[in-house]
């Protein structure tokens, strides 16, 4: 059972009438791996973790988390599986403590342990002292973190988190993200986002789903290659013509943006910054900027869709 | 697992204004109609002292305020059921079961028990009052019993109703609106009951009010008690069918 893959998709659909929101989704999840799921709405992140989760079955496909069928003995594997859907599922009326030793039985935490699992979740996810609060009382982000709590509360060998930290002030952000690193030690995580910073500071893999297909998937290092800058914005003060600028070692090609300013394209690596900034000394251009731009996540994301085919291109648009 | 869902049912119920206005509300309407009754006894008590087997407190009193608290609950239980499973689904609280490692039959049998223990309260109020009389007059327990275990199974049925049509629905009014329908069309069923022809006869076996008469006179018939049993399996059942549906639907 050890060897087993903690999750394992295997071709997965999921139709709703007639929208195909998963088409075909296979990959695979380790201990120790915390997977980014990327992807713009509506593109199939949350039809996909209700599937791992059982919340939903698939149309056609297997899901399997520890080698056991999601949808032939769901109780069974429902049990290794922590989820924090996008809207935190919390009974307002409740306080923390009694919520969470309500997801610990229903999860099936033994009674003796019971109060050790609620309060290592609690310390965890820093609520220690909230414990008597109402959860209708808390502060959005409060509220966030009693809803990852009560994933991890049963001490799950995978953890399924929605867009974690959607709605967050920034000091919650970079809590929540030490905490989701911190999970990945011991479990299994998955996470969807939107945000780039988030994958790159928490995920050691990545994965793309546009359409309901998976069109990217990577370990950090492959995206960071991608990620690469592969051009320099410059703002000049007496500029000179366009080709000049091309003449220097390393620029494949200039884009001219407005009066003074270009855009430098270069090979991924070999940032003509240096060649260009004394050439612009040397001639008395007027330096007055030299930024590399990295490619934003809807370039990237433009880029990954775009090479799937004209077809998908044209969906997309 | 059942447990655990049914003590955070039946706690949020209690956790809000909605239980104790019911339980409220209810207790007062009874306690108008009982006291009318107990009037009623007093002033026939001289006239039933001089018949030979006359009807006893337990018929006249105890009786009407069980079928009357049948009726009054009848529009009460919807609105303690709606919430059940479509009051999760609206809140997004659903994927929390839906996650957990419970079957589907556990998630809609803890909720159930839920509603029942709120029931058993309720049922426990009412009760109070015709055993109050038994402070200044003799009652016959046995009548109360058979009463009583009929206002049960009644409320029982219910329940089970509530809890089928609120898996039907994400919107608790809808489900308190078609439960409250549901039942009032199974309690009506009898009225045709007069007409004599064979379908007026299936309709008035199906009809709820029927199997409750003879429980209220005193008369314990396994048919009778077969028939709600029935009832509250078949929509546990199709509650579960459609949990399970959910997952493949949704």
């Amino acid at each position: 059972m050890d060897e087993a893959p903690l999750v394992h998709l295997e071709d997965v659909v999921r139709r709703f009438g007639g929208i195909r929101a998963v088409d075909g989704v296979s990959f695979q999840l380790g201990p120790g791996d915390v997977l980014g799921f990327l992807g713009p709405n509506g593109a199939g992140k949350t039809t996909t973790m209700k599937i791992i989760t059982g919340n939903l079955a698939p149309t056609s496909g297997r899901v399997e988390v520890r080698g056991i069928d999601m949808v032939g003995d769901p109780v069974r594997a429902k049990g290794s599986v922590g989820y924090l859907p996008e809207h935190p599922p919390l009974h307002q009326e409740l306080t923390v403590d009694e919520f969470l030793r309500y997801c610990a039985r229903l999860n099936g935490v033994r009674r003796r342990e019971l109060e050790e699992s609620v309060a290592t979740a609690k310390r965890r996810c820093g609520i220690a002292g909230m414990g008597g609060r109402l959860i209708g009382n808390l502060s959005r982000g409060y509220q966030q973190r009693v809803g990852i709590a009560q994933a991890i509360v049963h001490r799950p060998e995978v953890v399924i988190l929605d867009e974690p930290t959607i709605g967050l002030d920034p000091i919650q952000v970079r809590e929540i993200r030490e905490l989701i690193r911190e999970l990945g030690s011991e479990h299994g995580v998955i996470l969807s986002t939107h945000i780039l910073p988030e994958v790159q500071a928490v995920c050691n893999r990545v994965q793309i789903i546009h359409e309901g297909r998976l069109v990217f998937a990577e370990s950090l290092e492959g995206l960071g290659d991608r990620l690469a800058a592969t051009s320099l914005r410059v703002d000049l003060e007496r500029p000179p013509d366009a080709a000049s600028l091309e003449a220097i070692e390393g620029v494949s090609s200039v884009e001219m943006l407005e009066a003074g300013s270009f855009r430098i394209h270069h090979g991924s690596g070999e940032s003509p910054a240096e060649a260009l900034a004394r050439r612009a000394l040397d001639n008395g251009w007027g330096l007055r900027a030299l930024v590399p731009e990295e490619p934003s996540l809807e370039q990237m994301f433009i880029d990954v869709t775009l090479k799937e085919g004209p077809e998908t291109g044209e969906e997309a648009a | 697992m059942v447990g655990t869902i049914a003590w955070r049912e039946l706690r949020s119920l209690f956790l809000s204004p909605l239980a104790w206005t019911l339980l409220g509300a209810v207790q007062i309407i009874l306690a108008y109609l009982f006291l009318r009754q107990v009037d009623t006894f007093q002033q026939l008590q001289p006239r039933l002292s001089r018949m030979e087997g006359a009807p006893g407190v337990t018929d006249i009193v105890v009786a009407p305020l069980f079928s009357n608290a049948a009726i009054v609950l009848l529009l009460v239980i919807p609105l303690v059921t709606m919430h059940l499973i479509s009051g999760e689904r609206r809140a997004g609280t659903m994927s929390l079961l839906m996650s957990a490692p419970v079957s589907m039959t556990r998630i809609v049998l803890g909720k159930y028990l839920g509603v029942l223990g709120f029931l058993a309260v309720l049922l426990g109020m009412i009760l109070l009052m015709p055993l109050s009389l038994s402070l200044g007059t003799t009652l016959d327990f046995g009548k109360l019993a058979a009463g009583a275990l009929g206002l049960a199974l009644v409320l029982a049925s219910f329940a089970a109703a509530g809890v089928f049509l609120s898996s039907l629905t994400n919107q608790p009014a809808v489900a308190a609106i078609g439960t409250f329908g549901l039942l009032l069309l199974l309690w009506l069923l009898s009225w045709t009951g007069n007409l004599g022809n064979v379908a007026s006869e299936i309709l008035e076996y199906l009809s709820l009010m029927e199997h409750y008469r003879d429980l209220g006179q005193g008369l314990v018939n396994t048919t009778d008690i077969a028939y709600y049993l029935l009832f509250i399996v078949t929509f546990l059942v199709l509650a579960i069918r459609r949990l399970d549906g959910d997952r493949l639907a949704g």
